[in-house]
């Protein structure tokens, strides 16, 4: 559990986090939202103490983090950023080393994690390990990145607007290894981004930072159907809000169970607005539904996705 | 180097189909050919305290070798014109270092016909032909390997044949003839001397400038707010022309030398080695903390963002990341600093410091060109050495970094 209590930062004078108290679940993925200039990424800067705050308090697992040694703190925190900032003079197997090194493992169990971590992050590990960064395409270094952040196994990850900089293809591909390695792992982790998609997509928990200012909190879909302010309203799309609605709602949630239709079924995990993208394309307004299995089990309706 | 040059050159451009793939060597053939012809290859002095008299290439050379030389010379242009691939690259360049021991041989030759016809005072110099043509196919080599993309160990391979041709050349006395050949033999025992010292004082300067410069650049680096007084100091002494900044040593280092005799008697006093180092010292800092503050200040912010957010500590973060990282623009900058301190060091035989500007002034002193060249050129062959060497070493580390 991460807890912020009343932190303010300013710089110059001028505010950057103002008052903000945030309490993130163990296990949870957080994702701080805003546009650019909002805070959000020095707040989460301030979580592993590289960024110094005026007044508050941030506790990890109780703990203030002023109590503990900065160096000691970051070894214990995973860290991936937009720019990746990979060691260009070191290999892969070097890069995600660097928190074990630091630790001082034994060579075998670094040895064995790396090649863990790149199982993990689907890269084969012999064809890897020896290359350098600029051998890599931009998916291929990001998912370094982020196989170094979790190197040692850290309790928290903390990554800011990590797949910022990559083409759409592979930043789908990268969220959806981020989403399996959360599910897989169970680890907190705590994100900075500004697009709304993404953190749509990742979150179980979203803040929206306005100028320094926790504008809402609370689960995804809480926030589409609940937008607390206008700005929040904007922010998430305003008109377009029901479409990202309909993509944080499962199938499962409005099916007839029983019932039968033809053709290809669509998965009860599938959201509703894959449901509503498959009707326009097939020219109909009732699709088969089935399970993970491939068993159909009933029928999902165009005037369910409106209810 | 002159008939069938300049028409195949006009061909080439009366043409516009055919592509000139080359357009460095016909302007250092152009160079060369119109020295040769409207300047002296060698002079020939009756003394050596007279100045002497130009003459042609062609009435001073055997007609075999000012023919071998257009030859050469014809041939270099049509490969490196003609066609564009490594290969012919090469070719170019092997040409081209031919053409470097033909003009070398000239000299030699033409040296030898002139003094054996005039009495045994008479000296015979290199003339400004001669220099316009080495200097051309020296450039002529360097295109051909920059264009074949040589690596780093064919470009050694390339300065090792030029220089062992070069030196088996002086040893089989092929230059024996040259007035400045009759200089070294006069001082052969001082040249060592000279040139020991000239190398003591640039590795003693350069040594003390990294040692002293790198940690003020480093820490310019990390209290920015320093950046602006250092910067504001070393660029004053920059800007203290050479014979200034030694002739203004001398008094302060004189008082220091007669308020405290141990001092004098290690050697530091207004004119000598001491106030030499300190000139020096001075004006390489500038370059050392400059290329110092470039190197850190250069490193990828998302890199150190990242070492520092894995829990590197500051030290860490130096020597794992930060100086590996910037090691190519270090050592860019200790090139630049050490081609600098040899060619100051020069000036530093006014004071007394010895080295290879002693026989500089002395020659100038006496009139003698011949003499200036004596220091000079080691300190040139010196210089380039040295640019060489530290260049190979900077590009071998930047493939190692590179991103």
């Amino acid at each position: 559990m991460i807890e912020l209590e009343h932190i303010s930062k300013r710089y110059d004078g001028r505010p950057v986090v103002d008052d903000l108290s945030l309490t993130v679940p163990d296990g949870a993925f957080c994702i701080l939202l805003g546009p650019s200039g909002c805070g959000k990424s020095t707040t989460l800067r301030m979580i592993n103490r590289l960024v110094p705050f005026d007044s508050g308090a941030i506790r990890i697992a109780g703990e203030d983090i002023r109590d503990v040694p900065e160096e000691a703190l970051r070894r214990r925190i995973g860290y991936a950023i937009q720019s990746i900032g990979l060691f260009p003079h070191w290999t892969v197997e070097d890069n995600i080393a660097t928190v074990p090194r630091l630790l001082n493992w034994p060579g075998r169990r670094i040895r064995d994690r790396v090649a863990e971590l790149l199982e993990l992050l689907r890269l084969d590990p012999e064809s890897y390990r020896r290359k350098y960064p600029h051998q890599l395409s931009g998916g291929e270094q990001q998912r370094i990145g982020v196989a170094r952040a979790l190197a040692a196994d850290p309790e928290l990850l903390l990554m800011d607007e990590p797949f910022g900089a990559v083409d759409p293809i592979t930043r789908d591909a990268l969220q959806n290894e981020i989403a399996r390695i959360h599910a897989a792992t169970k680890k907190t982790i705590v994100f900075v981004t500004h697009d709304i998609e993404e953190a749509l997509r990742l979150a179980t928990v979203i803040a929206i930072l306005e100028r320094g200012r926790l504008a809402q909190w609370g689960a995804p879909i809480d926030i589409v159907e609940h937008p607390a302010s206008a700005f929040v309203r904007d922010f998430v799309g305003g008109e377009g809000s029901g479409l990202k609605l309909l993509g944080l709602r499962k199938i499962a949630e409005r099916m007839r169970p029983g019932e039968s239709a033809v053709g290809v079924p669509l998965s009860a995990d599938a959201s509703l607005r894959d449901a509503l993208a498959v009707m326009t394309e097939r020219h109909t307004d009732r699709l088969p539904v089935a399970d993970a299995s491939g068993r159909a089990i009933g029928i999902i309706m165009l005037a369910d996705l409106v209810r | 180097m002159s008939g069938p040059a300049v028409p195949a050159f006009r061909a080439a451009a009366r043409f516009p189909a055919i592509r000139l793939y080359n357009h460095v060597v016909p302007v250092l053939i152009s160079a060369a050919v119109i020295a040769a012809t409207a300047c002296g290859f060698i002079s020939v002095a009756p003394n050596r305290l007279v100045s002497g008299e130009p003459v042609a290439l062609w009435l001073a050379a055997d007609p075999r070798v000012t023919a071998a030389l257009a030859v050469l010379g014809a041939a270099l242009l049509t490969t490196a014109v003609a066609t564009s691939n490594r290969a012919a690259h090469f070719v170019s360049a092997g040409i081209a270092v031919s053409l470097v021991f033909l003009v070398l041989a000239a000299a030699g030759q033409a040296a030898h016909a002139q003094a054996g016809s005039a009495s045994k005072l008479a000296r015979v110099s290199l003339g400004a032909a001669f220099w316009v043509m080495l200097g051309a196919a020296g450039l002529a080599v360097l295109d051909g390997l920059q264009r074949a993309r040589a690596g780093i160990l064919v470009q050694l391979a390339a300065v090792i044949v030029i220089g062992a041709g070069f030196a088996a050349m002086i040893e089989a006395g092929a230059f024996d003839a040259l007035s400045l050949t009759h200089e070294y033999r006069t001082r052969e025992a001082q040249f060592a001397g000279a040139l020991t010292r000239h190398v003591e004082l640039v590795l003693a300067s350069v040594g003390v400038a990294v040692i002293a410069g790198f940690p003020l650049g480093v820490a310019a680096v990390r209290r920015p707010g320093w950046q602006g007084p250092v910067f504001a100091v070393l660029n004053l002494l920059q800007t203290i022309p050479s014979i200034a900044l030694f002739g203004l040593l001398i008094v302060p280092l004189s008082a220091v030398a007669s308020a405290f005799p141990s001092f004098a008697a290690v050697g530091i006093g207004g004119i000598g080695v001491a106030p030499a180092l300190i000139a020096l010292v001075l004006y390489a800092l500038l370059p050392v903390v400059r290329s110092t503050v470039a190197g850190l200040s250069g490193v990828d912010r998302g890199v150190v963002d990242a070492a520092r957010g894995m829990g590197m500590r500051q030290r860490q973060r130096f020597w794992q990341v930060e100086l590996p990282l910037s090691a190519p623009v270090l050592l860019a900058g200790l090139r630049i600093v050490t081609v600098q301190a040899i060619g100051l060091a020069v000036v530093a035989a006014l004071i007394g410091a010895g080295g290879l500007g002693s026989f500089v002034f002395q020659g100038l002193g006496q009139y003698a060109a011949d003499l200036v060249l004596l220091g000079a050129l080691p300190a040139i062959a010196l210089a380039l050495a040295a640019d060489f060497l530290l260049q190979s070493a900077t590009a071998l580390l930047g493939r190692r970094v590179a991103r």
